[in-house]
Parts: structure tokens; C-alpha cells; sequence
């Protein structure tokens, strides 16, 4: 994915925020499977779904600009979206002038509904929880302990990276460089090639560091996430409604 | 490439998350012991640099761009196992982090970018470099055509997945022509910027190029008694072994016998065809076991197509296992029994 | 100030023989370095950018393996095996505080360490405080370090080596890019701190301020070793160098 990637997170202290992160994490995914798992054909229980979004977005007081200001991320897979009718297979019909597949319409319509609920149900999770908790609440979900590692330092690094990589990319613009085709890709590649010199190195500095200070493989623990059974319960309230639509959607003929 | 949440169906998309988190799982071990303890900053700090790396966009054709991917370039300069850990963490992280791909789609999108195009790119570069072990030139060589190629391996498995289960009604011709065009041409740039990539590195840290592990000098170090040669110390080879291969391949059966059997063809097999034309089956009676939980390789009780013939693959596999396993594990004692008679 | 009069029994803090060391891609940077350094003492490793200072530092610690000679923290030789206590004892102190900030606030960074040598609960809350106290930053105790100036992460990577309780304490250009109230406050620590200090600087004055002897690595081999003083007010020896006192700065009569 190109473009810049900002942050999601917006500080607050709704309900929505202190919920310990493991409980948000589950449903956030439990809802995108009930999404997907609906049929395209009752648009009721999609409303649904965008009306339950709107409430998680309401009690978590994060504007609907900024949801949609951030599902710009979506647009090539909109754009995509839009020419399957265009380009589908299957009976067609007219409009506006335009010969449009059925089936290409009805795989239009799902896959926009369903990317796009996800996407919005994924920034709120992201715009609700400090990157973090989240990777707490991962540990606590049994993710094997190494990939939370990975990720830890990841977060930690990615900003000085990409530092690294804009001041690289001033200087080489300083002195005229523009990217205009594939012929460029070479200074572009040795940059790559620098950075990941210095990334490296980072890492075995880092490693150093934490090897001086008597790192012996395993990191020590920190801090303690318990979340009690109101807070499961909070949480299972916009999962658990979109289960219910999604039953009541699979049962209609 | 990133998938979104509805564009593949239930069963491509759970089979694909099963698959993914099977080969981290294999990757997780594979990873320590190609890193050890400085796996988890290492891979991290790796990671940052893929996620960085992959905003490098680079115009492929008229209006469109492509960026890099990673895969093959990871794999090459810090080992296949971690690579594939790295990716994957950048996915999960842009996934949960900048809602950057549908969390239900993490299965197929890991699978895509960071195993297949990552082993694809790998075995390549191995093929390359075997032709020509110890020269630089191959090293480079091996990371163009193993970065070109592992693009479109990728968006092959993508037209793959998407004729098992995509939800849009698309010829599955028209995607493979488009998206392996597209991808060609980002193999292309992603060949052409992975070479030059591993090319600079090599010139200053050889050291830091994994697969060019065995291409250092002897270093010669003049002190004040003289010259004294130090040989460079080649990190102990990984070795693979059997349990990723095991894991790998029972994972290939259970998806095939899953999923990828119900869409077999229902025309008669060789056999079959041949009786049928010679005009034996009309002697074939039913089968003494027809009323057997899983006859007709479906499942009693489940009536689902689909689910019934998947689930049936799946329990078959599983019995095979088994059932082999046990074969397998008996011999070995007899022999081990004997070996212990003999010593 | 005057040296404090050192115990005859205590083994030296640091002990470098023969030292000799060539980067990957082939160029030798250290052509056999000697030096030793005592219990107690301050002492500025001085040189020119590229002299091979952090390269003969990361070798303190074992973080690089020389090609040739020996290194001794307090008597124990650095080894493959002994690397986990040598690097208790040698407390290195990077010249990019984000090397040694890896952990999402200060309190864990800081703890990291003592965690790792098994203390826990209040035992390792007490050595978290006295460490972060010792640098006065006991207030950004649940920041996040990127929120804190470049100065501030400085004195937490201190306090993060500080909470091993070292040996030695060895800073790389604990000075640069400090602005002069830092630079200050930094130098007020260092100067309270009960340990063995060695510093690698090219920032003369700051070496003069803090550290009583001083050794000039140029060439890959210490090319002087005596009080800080006596090394500055050499003109030949420090032009010979590449060193230069700042503009204005005269080495004053009677330092400390």
C-alpha cells in the first residue's frame, strides 16, 4: 500500500477507549466475519451494520469526517468495484445508456458494502485504541509472543525510518531528482539499499542495547490486562447484533 | 494488492487464513533459528524498512503505478523464514493499524505477499545462485529474476483464489490476463529496484546479503607482528529439516482435499472411462459399504454440497495421516530396535 | 577537583591490549590499541571524526570481536562466554538515544535491564526511581520517549545503563546536539555519577570540564595519554591530530 500513513489514533476516555483492547480486538473481528458472511441481497442488515458502526462511532465521540476522510484508503478497490458491471458476465441490462452485467451490479454492491463496513469498523478500532494496548491485547489473545515482539519494534521504528527515508528523499530532490519512469528506479533502489543498511544496523544496535542490558531472549513482562466480564459483555454488543442480523438474513428465503 | 473485506468468499477466505496461519507458524520456528535472539528487533527493524520501502512507487505503464512489494528482497537479504515474518507483520500492523485491507481478507492477503512471493522469490534465487555458487554476479542475477518473478507467481495464486472463490462475476481469463499483465510489468520495476537494492548493500555490508552468505573475502589484518589473516566466520548453514516440509505438505492436502476437490472435474476418471467404454461397470455392483458415514465422499447428515465434499477431503487426509503415521512411526521403532540389537 | 585515592586491591576497571580490528568490507581501522584505565577514574577519549572511536568502543562490550588482542572489564576478559556479565559491568551509553529507547515509556525502558537481572516488584520500582532520579527525569517515569526532546532521551539512555549499577560507564558524544542549558545539566550528572567514566568526545571543553586524564586515538593507536590539561594546552600535538580548541578557548590556569 502507498501514501502516507498517519496514525489512526484519536485520544480520548469514552467507554469505547478504555475497553481493554483484547475485548475490541475480537469484536471488531468477529464483526467483519458477520459482515462478510451476509448475503448481498438484504440490504436491510447492512444498514444495520452501518447503524451499529454510527453508534460505536457516537459513544467513542469520533466525527464522521474523520471516518471518512481515512477511507480514502479504499478508493482503488471503488474504482475496481465500479467496473465490474462494466466488465461482468452474465444477463445484462440498460442504463443510462450503459450495458451493465446483473450479476456484475450485485458483485458491485457486495463487495463495496462489505469493504467498506470493514474498513470503517477498522479505523474505529484503530482510532479508539493507542497501538500499544492493542498489541497488548494481542499477547493476550495467545498471538505467539514473537510476532508481538515483531511488531512492537516495528511501531517503534517505523517513524524513524521513514524519517530516514524523507530526509533521504529531500536530499536527492535537492539536487533535481524526479521519479518520472522505471529508468529512475535505480537511485530510488540505492536508497532503498541505504536505508536498509542503516535499518539493520539500527536493529543490531538495538539488539546490542538490549543484550548490554541482559537480554537473554525472553522480554520481560510489564504490564497486567484483565478485562472482566462486563467489559467482554460491552464490547460483544456490536458483534453480537451484527450476528443477529446476519442469522435472521441467512434464515429469510 | 491488498484484498478487501467481501471480495473473496468464506471458504477461500477462512482456507487462505488457515494456510497463513499455518506457514508463520512454520516461519516463527524457522525465523529463530536463522536469527536467534535477534529475532525480534531484527525482523522489527526489517519490517519498518519493507513498510517504508513499499511506498516507493515506481510509474509502470501510462496512469499507472506500482510499489514494491518486498518479499523477494527480504527473503534474499535477511532469509526466507524471516522475511515471510516480516511482511506478515507489516500486513497485520496496516491491517489493525491503518485499516489498510479487510482483517477478514488478512488470510489471503498474507498468503499472497508475504508466503508466496516470498518462497517463490527464494527458490528462484537459490535456483540462480546453485547454477553459479560463489559469484556476485549470480547473487544479483538470482534477486532480478527472483523479485520479476515472484510478482506475478503471486498474482497467479491471486486469479487462482479468485476463480475458487471470488465474488465477482469476472471470466477467470480476463483476470489472469490483466492482473498477470499488470504484475509482469511490476515485476518488472520490483526485479529491477531488488537488484540494485542487494547490488549496493553488497558493495558496503556483504555481510548483511543472507543469500550471499559465503561470497566474503578472507580479511587480512596488518599488526604490529606482522600480517595475520582472519578468515571470515560463516554463520552456521540452516539447515531446513523435515518438520516444515511435513507441516507444508499436510497443509497442501487439506486444502486440496477441502476445498479445491469439490471443484474437480465430475467427468469419469481413467479407469472409469475405460470400464464404461469396455463395458465392464455394468458388472459393478454397489460397493459393500455404501451406507458408510463417508461414502460418496460426502458426509452424512451434512447436506451442503460444498461443506459435505470439504469436510469429507478434509477427514480423509486426516486418516491417511494417520493411518500412515502409524506405519511410518512402527517401522522406525522395529528398525531402531534392530540398529539398538546390532550396536 | 583532585582524584580520589584508589584502593591498590581493586582490578583496574578497563585493561585494552593490542587491540586490532578491519570493518567488513576490508579497511582496517584499528592497528593495535593499548590502554588501561582505573577504579574511579574520568578519562576523555579524545580524536578526529573517523579515528576509530566507536569502533574501539564496540569492542568494550563485545559487540564487535577484534581481529587481534585482548579487552578486560575488572579483571574478566571479554569472551564469548563472559559477554552477559561484561556487558552488566560495561554500561554503554550510545550516541543516538532511539538505539537505546526501544520500549514504549520510560519506566520500562529503564527497567528493562534490572528485569533482566531478575529483580521485580518494588525492588525493581526503588532501582527505577533512584536511576531516573540520579538524571532528573523522575517525572517523564510514564512518557513515551519520542515525546521527550533530544536532550531528556539523552538522560534517560544514562539512567537506563545507570539502573544496571556498571562497572564502567562508557558515553559516546554525550555532548552533541545538546543545547548549552543540557549540555549543562548533563555535565552536572556525569559529575556526581561513582563511577568509572570514559568518555569519547571531540568536544574539548567538555572533555576538560569533566575528565581529569585524557588519551588522543589517531591512527588506529592511542597516540597520547596523559591529564587532560597538559594534552590541551599542546598546540603541536592537537593540531598534529586534527584537534582544535574552540574558538576563544584557552585552556584555564587551574582546571576543576
Amino acid at each position: 500500500m502507498s501514501g502516507g500513513h498517519h496514525q489512526l489514533y484519536r485520544p480520548g476516555e469514552t467507554l469505547v477507549h478504555r475497553l481493554p483492547p483484547q475485548c475490541k480486538l475480537v469484536a471488531v473481528v468477529s464483526f467483519a466475519v458477520a459482515v462478510v458472511a451476509t448475503p448481498r441481497e438484504c440490504f436491510w442488515a447492512f444498514g444495520v451494520y452501518a447503524l451499529l458502526l454510527g453508534a460505536v462511532a457516537a459513544a467513542a465521540r469520533v466525527p464522521a469526517a474523520f471516518v471518512a476522510r481515512r477511507m480514502v484508503i479504499e478508493v482503488p478497490f471503488v474504482l475496481f468495484a465500479v467496473a465490474i458491471p462494466l466488465i461482468g458476465t452474465g444477463e445484462r441490462i440498460e442504463a443510462l445508456g450503459v450495458s451493465l452485467s446483473v450479476p456484475g451490479l450485485w458483485a458491485a454492491w457486495n463487495i463495496l458494502a462489505k469493504a467498506t463496513l470493514g474498513v470503517a469498523a477498522s479505523i474505529l478500532l484503530a482510532a479508539t485504541t493507542e497501538p500499544r494496548m492493542m498489541l497488548l491485547g494481542a499477547e493476550r489473545l495467545r498471538l505467539p509472543r514473537l510476532l508481538v515482539q515483531i511488531a512492537t519494534f516495528m511501531l517503534r521504528y517505523m517513524d524513524v525510518i521513514g524519517d530516514q527515508m524523507r530526509r533521504m528523499r529531500v536530499a536527492r530532490e535537492s539536487r533535481g531528482f524526479v521519479a518520472r519512469d522505471l529508468r529512475q528506479a535505480p537511485v530510488l533502489a540505492k536508497s532503498a539499499g541505504a536505508l536498509f543498511i542503516r535499518s539493520y544496523e539500527r536493529g543490531e544496535r538495538v539488539h546490542l542495547a538490549m543484550l548490554s542490558r541482559g537480554y537473554t531472549g525472553e522480554m520481560p513482562s510489564i504490564r497486567d490486562l484483565s478485562a472482566s466480564r462486563r467489559d467482554w459483555g460491552v464490547a460483544a454488543l456490536l458483534p453480537g447484533l451484527a450476528f443477529v442480523a446476519a442469522l435472521v438474513a441467512w434464515s429469510l428465503p | 494488492m491488498h484484498v478487501p473485506d467481501g471480495f473473496f468468499d468464506v471458504p477461500v477466505s477462512v482456507g487462505a487464513g488457515v494456510f497463513a496461519a499455518a506457514g508463520v507458524a512454520v516461519c516463527l520456528r524457522g525465523a529463530r533459528r536463522e536469527l536467534d535472539d535477534r529475532t525480534a528487533p531484527m525482523a522489527g527493524l526489517v519490517a519498518a524498512f519493507i513498510f517504508a520501502v513499499q511506498m516507493l512507487n515506481f510509474p509502470v505503464a501510462a496512469g499507472t503505478s506500482g510499489h514494491l512489494l518486498g518479499g523477494a528482497l527480504a527473503a534474499i537479504l535477511v532469509g526466507p523464514y524471516t522475511a515471510v515474518l516480516c511482511v506478515a507483520v507489516v500486513l497485520l500492523v496496516q491491517g489493525f493499524f491503518f485499516a489498510d485491507g479487510g482483517l477478514t481478507a488478512l488470510g489471503v492477503n498474507i498468503s499472497l505477499m508475504a508466503i508466496v512471493t516470498t518462497v517463490v522469490g527464494w527458490a528462484v534465487f537459490r535456483t540462480v545462485t546453485r547454477a553459479a555458487p560463489g559469484s556476485r554476479r549470480a547473487v544479483v542475477a538470482g534477486s532480478f529474476v527472483a523479485a520479476l518473478v515472484s510478482v506475478p507467481a503471486a498474482a497467479l495464486v491471486f486469479t487462482a483464489l479468485f476463480w475458487l472463490g471470488g465474488t465477482a462475476p469476472i471470466e477467470v481469463s480476463s483476470v489472469a490476463v490483466a492482473m498477470g499483465g499488470v504484475h509482469l510489468l511490476i515485476g518488472l520495476g520490483e526485479g529491477l529496484i531488488t537488484a540494485v537494492t542487494v547490488s549496493s548493500v553488497l558493495a558496503v555490508r556483504p555481510d548483511l546479503v543472507y543469500g550471499a552468505r559465503g561470497l566474503a573475502r578472507r580479511l587480512v589484518l596488518r599488526t604490529a607482528d606482522g600480517e595475520v589473516e582472519v578468515g571470515e566466520q560463516e554463520p552456521a548453514p540452516v539447515r531446513a529439516g523435515l518438520r516444515p516440509v511435513l507441516v507444508g505438505g499436510a497443509l497442501v492436502a487439506v486444502l486440496l482435499a477441502g476445498f479445491v476437490s469439490f471443484y474437480a472435474s465430475s467427468a469419469p476418471d481413467g479407469l472409469e472411462k475405460v470400464a464404461a467404454d469396455k463395458g465392464l461397470s455394468a458388472n459393478a455392483g454397489p460397493h459393500h459399504l455404501e451406507d458408510a458415514p463417508l461414502a460418496g465422499y460426502g458426509v452424512k447428515g451434512v447436506d451442503d454440497q460444498r461443506l459435505s465434499n470439504g469436510l469429507a477431503g478434509v477427514a480423509g487426509v486426516g486418516l491417511t495421516v494417520v493411518a500412515g503415521g502409524a506405519v511410518f512411526y512402527a517401522v522406525r521403532r522395529r528398525r531402531r530396535h534392530q540398529d539398538r540389537a546390532i550396536a | 577537583m583532585t582524584a580520589v585515592p584508589l584502593p591498590v586491591s581493586l582490578p583496574d576497571s578497563l585493561k585494552v591490549s593490542g587491540l586490532a580490528y578491519a570493518y567488513p568490507d576490508g579497511t582496517q581501522a584499528l592497528f593495535g590499541v593499548d590502554l588501561t584505565i582505573g577504579r574511579g577514574e574520568r578519562v576523555a577519549l579524545l580524536g578526529p571524526n573517523g579515528a576509530g572511536k566507536t569502533t574501539l568502543v564496540m569492542h568494550l562490550n563485545g559487540i564487535l570481536t577484534a581481529g587481534h588482542g585482548s579487552v578486560e572489564v575488572a579483571g574478566l576478559p571479554v569472551r564469548k562466554d563472559t559477554l552477559r556479565e561484561i556487558r552488566r559491568r560495561v554500561g554503554l551509553v550510545f550516541q543516538d538515544p532511539d538505539d537505546q529507547l526501544f520500549m514504549p515509556t520510560v519506566r520500562e525502558d529503564v527497567a528493562f535491564g534490572p528485569a533482566n537481572l531478575g529483580l521485580k516488584g518494588e525492588e525493581l520500582d526503588r532501582r527505577v526511581r533512584d536511576a531516573l532520579d540520579k538524571v532528573g527525569m523522575i517525572d517523564a517515569i510514564d512518557r513515551p520517549p519520542h515525546h521527550l526532546s533530544f536532550g531528556q532521551r539523552r538522560r534517560v539512555a544514562v539512567a537506563t545503563v545507570l539502573a544496571m549499577e556498571p562497572e564502567i560507564v562508557v558515553l559516546d558524544e554525550p555532548s552533541s546536539n545538546l543545547d548549552p542549558a543540557s549540555r549543562r545539566e548533563l555535565a552536572g550528572i556525569l559529575r556526581d555519577l561513582d563511577v568509572t567514566v570514559l568518555m569519547v568526545t571531540h568536544d574539548l571543553p567538555y572533555a576538560l570540564e569533566l575528565c581529569e586524564r585524557a588519551m588522543i586515538l589517531s591512527g588506529g593507536v592511542i597516540a597520547a595519554d596523559g591529564p587532560t590539561a597538559a594534552l590541551l594546552s599542546d598546540g603541536d600535538l592537537l593540531s598534529a591530530h586534527r584537534l582544535e580548541l574552540p574558538y576563544g578557548f584557552a585552556v584555564p590556569a587551574h582546571p576543576h
